[in-house]
């Protein structure tokens, strides 16, 4: 019997029994529209407000009414980075974009479009630490800048970004401060008030929570243009029926994460750090992408030198082990992770890049089995490689 | 990403790796850039692939095919094994993904290079391109 050992939790997480329970009313018997006066609609609204009320006292914001649903975390990075920019634009003239390079694609692809449409676009580098520096902002960063977005948490390397610092450097020139919080919330401390950011983009998914749900933190001084219009939700900052079940579970799932962290937290550390130590001790030639010292809990990523990413991923899940992979030969573009290659790291390498990310439903022992399954697995590819030996073997 | 049974068959159990002992014909080919890499060996005899082995590093698809063509391209003729195209391998395993089809069929041109380094090592004249490697293989006899 093959055991099933899901480490992909960046990727996206099963969703918590106990959200589904709080959801599910709202599949079934409490099915009204928030919109609507009468009372199963008012129910809906009740529930809708709940859970608006407990995600921003989660996030720090100052009020409720600045949480926005929308249908995930890549509408949230879409609606900030062309409303936030066009509605600068409009109100202040300003036409400067600075994105960091290694930003989820929600973000970047946005980005670009706008570059096509009159904006320009700068995309600040992080270093090799797989961190944007407060420096490199500043180099990047113009009096005509309009808006500023750089993730809270990198997807792929999992590394935490100093977003106070960032915020404050956008800030002392007066533009306005995007994060992609879609790794991070739940997982580390996020106060929006606190760090000052002018928005932030969620995603339930990553927490426990259902796909297709997520959220944007706008404060209430930032200017917006909607991008999805019609209906007038969300303050008529995002039409559409709102999606309640979807949203009571994110609130729930939220909720669970912020009160299971204090346990959860070390133990994630503590595997994460096993997985880390494990590959770098027995694997030879392998390398940890970005600075250990800054990595969330519960993501590590890896070079494994003279190995194709693809191929470790399927042999791995032939032994019921499930991670990701940067290599340009697992992605339909066929283009190695941008990440990656942001991060200085040279395309050929960047085919044997692996990122174990774990979650709560991972064991101790799950770990122990991918660390025994995954060495004989590299030995095996590296033995079939017609370069290995020639390239790096000098044991 | 799907592939099929038969891909998945030949990249866990990938038949023919290694490298053939005092090779008559050896077939490099690949890019370390965009990450494949493959090298066949071959011993001729009779004019006819009598062993072939393969090295590959790269995804899946790359070493399901370059299995799949040791296998297709052992007691045949050298000019029949020229001729083997990337269609062909790709009918073998039951189809490959699209995306996977211009990137991961190194196997065909590795073949191919080991025989044309046989063909060189003896004299002969090397294989054409694909259209035209059958007859040249044959002229040359």
């Amino acid at each position: 019997m093959t055991r099933n050992v899901y480490l992909d939790y960046a990727a996206t997480t099963p969703v918590d029994p106990r959200v589904f329970d709080a959801m599910s009313p709202f599949l079934k018997d409490q099915y009204g529209n928030p919109s609507s006066l009468h009372s199963v609609g008012r129910e809906a609204a009740r529930a809708l407000d709940d859970a608006r009320e407990s995600i921003a006292a989660e996030v720090g914001a100052a009020e409720p009414s600045e949480i926005i649903f929308t249908a995930g975390g890549t509408e949230a990075d879409n609606t900030a980075v062309l409303g936030i920019a066009k509605a600068v634009r409009r109100d202040t003239g300003r036409s400067h974009l600075v994105v960091s390079a290694f930003e989820h694609n929600g973000v970047l692809t946005p980005a670009e479009r706008l570059a096509k449409e009159g904006f320009e676009l700068t995309l600040v580098k992080p270093g090799a630490d797989g961190i944007v520096s407060a420096e490199a902002l500043r180099g990047a960063i113009r009096d005509d800048t309009a808006l500023v977005s750089v993730m809270h948490v990198n997807n792929e390397l999992g590394t935490i970004q100093p977003l106070f610092e960032l915020a404050q450097i956008t800030h002392e020139n007066e533009a306005l401060f995007h994060t992609d919080a879609v790794q991070s919330m739940g997982k580390i401390d996020f106060d929006a008030v606190g760090l000052e950011v002018d928005a932030a983009s969620f995603s339930a998914h990553k927490i426990y929570g259902p796909k297709g749900t997520g959220a944007l933190y706008l404060k209430r001084s930032t200017p917006i243009q909607p991008l999805l219009i019609g209906g007038g939700q969300e303050s008529k900052k995002r039409g559409g029926t709102e999606n309640v079940a979807g949203i009571v579970g994110m609130a729930e799932a939220l909720k669970i994460m912020i009160a299971e962290r204090p346990a959860e937290e070390p133990r994630l550390k503590a595997m994460r750090d096993k997985i880390i130590d494990g590959i770098l001790d027995t694997i030879e030639n392998t390398v940890l992408n970005g600075d250990r010292d800054f990595l969330v809990p519960h993501v590590a990523n890896f070079i494994i030198k003279g190995v194709e990413g693809e191929s470790m991923l399927l042999q791995l899940d032939h032994k019921g082990i499930m991670v990701s992979t940067g290599s340009a030969c697992s992605s339909s573009s066929l283009e190695p992770s941008h990440v990656l290659l942001a991060i200085g790291c040279p395309p050929e390498l960047a085919h044997g890049s692996l990122r174990v990310s774990i979650g709560r439903f991972v064991t101790d022992e799950d770990i122990e089995y991918f660390l025994t399954e995954f060495p004989p697995i590299v030995h095996r590819l590296r033995e079939m490689s017609p370069t290995y030996e020639k390239m790096y073997a000098n044991t | 990403m799907n592939y099929t049974e038969k891909v998945m068959d030949h990249f866990h159990n990938p038949r023919n790796v290694g490298v053939v002992e005092n090779a008559d014909g050896v077939g490099e080919v690949g890019n370390p850039v965009c990450g494949d890499m493959m090298k066949i060996s071959i011993a001729v005899a009779d004019d006819r692939v009598a062993d072939v082995r393969f090295q590959t590093l790269g995804c899946g698809a790359a070493i399901a095919t370059s299995s799949a063509v040791t296998e297709m391209a052992k007691g045949r003729t050298l000019a029949e094994a020229a001729a083997i195209s990337k269609t062909d391998v790709a009918e073998e395993l039951g189809g490959l993904p699209s995306a996977k089809m211009h990137c991961s069929l190194l196997a065909t041109d590795g073949l191919r290079a080991a025989i044309d380094d046989y063909l060189v090592r003896n004299g002969r004249a090397p294989l054409q391109d694909t259209s035209t490697a059958h007859v040249s293989v044959v002229s040359a006899e």
